[in-house]
């Protein structure tokens, strides 16, 4: 039978909506499921991840060097609950896919990145060539399966669970090779992109960091998440957390609406997976029709001030 | 110090590939090929670092038939000092590539080994932690600003959350983002001058790496269609027909 250990990921208060993903991901794969939350002060963390339904244990490994999710600290600590797992998943965000390869290397296996359906215990569906493709990978049967978990293919897994909590003792220590000096959040009020129901974005067209105020406001209209296309993020208009595509994020919401975005394939990969996608833009032609449920041809900085009185 | 850049000869990222119609891969014939576009940023990052005066030499290596040593060549245009091509038919997965690379580490002691984040083709994103694994050294991913100060890099990672900054020791392990820097162009004559410049052969099984890794692709296919969608021609019927599907 199965045993998958998916490791959770948290900023110390709270649990990332893609810990439920991966969840549900195992439950897919079958066979117990525990839970390791890696890092300080993790009692809160650990009991969110607890209530989850359908994992049996959530190991809590509480140590002051875990605190950041260095790569080089987490891997060793999962390496060492590896054993008695056939499955060790992280999610597709750029945590597990900084962590997953190394652990998997520790683990002398092959890794498999961004799984999206699971035809087997061993078997598995992912995309490649930026979404052009979808292949089938098997894994040999005698060897642990590694992966991250493309979380925007699959659903939160619900709550209502009573996990066991089992404290750990962390069996490593910080190496010294490897520093975290800080970070820099945009992280404002809007709903996280990942886990937004709508997102709104905008493209190189909007011209200028001022202008995407009108995103902005648009967004806010509409309680939605706020992205771009890679052109808005390199031309400066808005900060590198909120690209939208195959080197950025890949998301899920019920709505998105595109603004003089031209739809590349590596932009539109990271958004095939919406509910209703929406497009305006003022080439007709623009590949981003291609992909649109409702497009409408026209320019943004009329329609969208149009769109704020409609609302 | 040497500075070891990972280069990767994929479907250029302007095509539209597409899978073969027995499933069995990509239709490749024919199809314009490049270096990784990553693994161009991670070349001319080493360059740099190389004209700043903190490195003597970039050596660019490239795993895969000898159609590889087509971008090996374009990589020593750019200006890398010689390359290294590890020989193999076989599609390697990352974990045999990644033990491949520490082998060539191994013998050429780099102080900095820099990949790209991903190849484009696979988008695995898995190469560079691999062989920091391996190597049990540090890792840097999805690098999109730098700065070397003696035996120490300070870099800045783009996370989901935004920007984070580590401090790694040298020999260290760095894969590049899109924005830390734009790649230089080639020129005509130092495309003549790359055809002088070493490039070496090393096949994978005389580095005793197995080409077999645990998992199989059995199967490709096109992804699913979105289904076709409406045109609307103004701001008050986009709102209407959202309301009619209930987003709003
Ligand atoms: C390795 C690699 C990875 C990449 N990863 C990503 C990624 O993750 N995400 C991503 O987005 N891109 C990515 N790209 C870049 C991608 O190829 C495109 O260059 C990018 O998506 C273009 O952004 P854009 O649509 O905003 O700009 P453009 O392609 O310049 O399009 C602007 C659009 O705006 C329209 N327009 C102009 N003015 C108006 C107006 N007033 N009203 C309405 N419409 C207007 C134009 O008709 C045009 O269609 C990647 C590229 C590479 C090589
Ligand atoms: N065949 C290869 N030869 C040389 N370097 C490679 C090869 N494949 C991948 N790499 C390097 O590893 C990085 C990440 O690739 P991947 O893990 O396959 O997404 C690439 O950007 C390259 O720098």
């Amino acid at each position: 039978m199965s045993r998958t250990l998916i490791v959770a990921e948290h900023d110390g208060h709270s649990l990332n909506l893609s810990t439920a993903k991966c969840l549900s991901c195992a439950l897919a794969i079958g066979g117990d499921i525990d839970i390791v939350v890696l890092g300080q002060d993790v009692a809160t963390v650990s009991q969110q991840a607890a209530a989850l339904a359908g994992v049996q244990k959530v190991i809590a490994v509480d140590a002051a060097h875990l605190a950041q999710p260095l790569a080089v600290n987490w891997a060793p600590e999962i390496i060492s609950l590896a054993a008695s797992y056939s499955h060790l998943l992280g999610p597709s965000t750029t945590l597990g896919k900084d962590l997953m390869p190394r652990v998997a290397a520790l683990a002398g296996v092959g890794q498999l990145s961004d799984v999206m359906e699971v035809l087997g215990t061993h078997s598995f569906r992912r995309p490649i060539y930026a979404g052009n493709a979808i292949i089938d990978v098997v894994a040999a049967e005698n060897t642990q399966v590694v992966m991250t978990v493309r979380i925007a293919s699959w659903h939160a897994a619900a709550e209502g669970g009573s996990a066991v909590i089992e404290q750990r003792p962390a069996t490593g220590s910080a190496a010294s090779h490897t520093r975290y000096v800080g970070i820099e959040s945009a992280g404002g009020e809007r709903p996280d992109l990942q886990s937004a129901a709508r997102v709104v974005s905008g493209g190189r067209a909007l011209g200028s960091a001022e202008n995407f105020q009108l995103i902005y406001r648009l967004a806010d209209k509409l309680g939605a998440g706020v992205g771009a296309s890679r052109a808005a993020v390199d031309a400066g208009y808005v900060p590198n957390d909120m690209q939208v595509g195959q080197t950025g994020k890949i998301i899920s919401p019920d709505l998105y609406l595109a603004f003089g975005i031209s739809g590349a394939i590596q932009h539109v990969t990271g958004i095939k997976d919406a509910g209703t996608i929406v497009a305006v833009n003022k080439d007709g032609e623009a590949p981003i029709f291609e992909v649109a449920d409702i497009g409408m041809v026209g320019d943004l900085f009329t329609i969208i001030p149009e769109l704020e009185r409609l609302l | 110090m040497k500075i070891l850049v990972g280069i990767k000869r994929v479907v250029d990222y302007n095509v539209r590939v597409r899978v073969l119609p027995n499933g069995s891969g990509m239709d490749t014939e024919g199809v314009k090929m490049s270096i990784n576009p990553f693994d161009e940023i991670a070349l001319e990052q080493a360059l740099r670092i190389k004209e700043a005066g903190q490195a003597t030499e970039v050596i660019v290596v490239s795993c895969g038939g000898d159609e590889c040593q087509q971008q090996l060549r374009t990589g020593l245009a750019m200006g890398a000092d010689r390359a290294i091509q590890i020989k193999t038919d076989a599609p390697l997965q990352a974990l045999s590539l990644a033990q491949a690379l520490l082998k060539v580490v191994e013998r050429e002691q780099p102080g900095l080994v820099i990949l790209g984040k991903q190849a484009i083709d696979g988008d695995n994103n898995q190469t560079g932690q691999m062989l920091a694994a391996l190597w049990n050294r540090p890792q840097a991913t999805f690098v999109s600003r730098m700065k070397l100060q003696g035996e120490t890099a300070t870099v800045t990672r783009e996370i989901d959350a935004g920007l984070e900054t580590i401090d790694v020791d040298l020999p260290a392990v760095i894969t590049v983002d899109l924005r830390l820097n734009e790649p230089r162009f080639v020129k005509l004559p130092d495309i003549m001058k790359a055809k002088r410049k070493p490039l070496d052969v090393l096949s994978i099984e005389e580095l005793g790496v197995a080409v077999e890794g645990n998992l199989k692709i059995v199967k490709f296919a096109p992804p699913p269609q979105r289904q076709k969608g409406i045109m609307v021609e103004s701001a008050g019927q986009l709102v209407q027909e959202l309301k009619n599907r209930g987003l709003l």
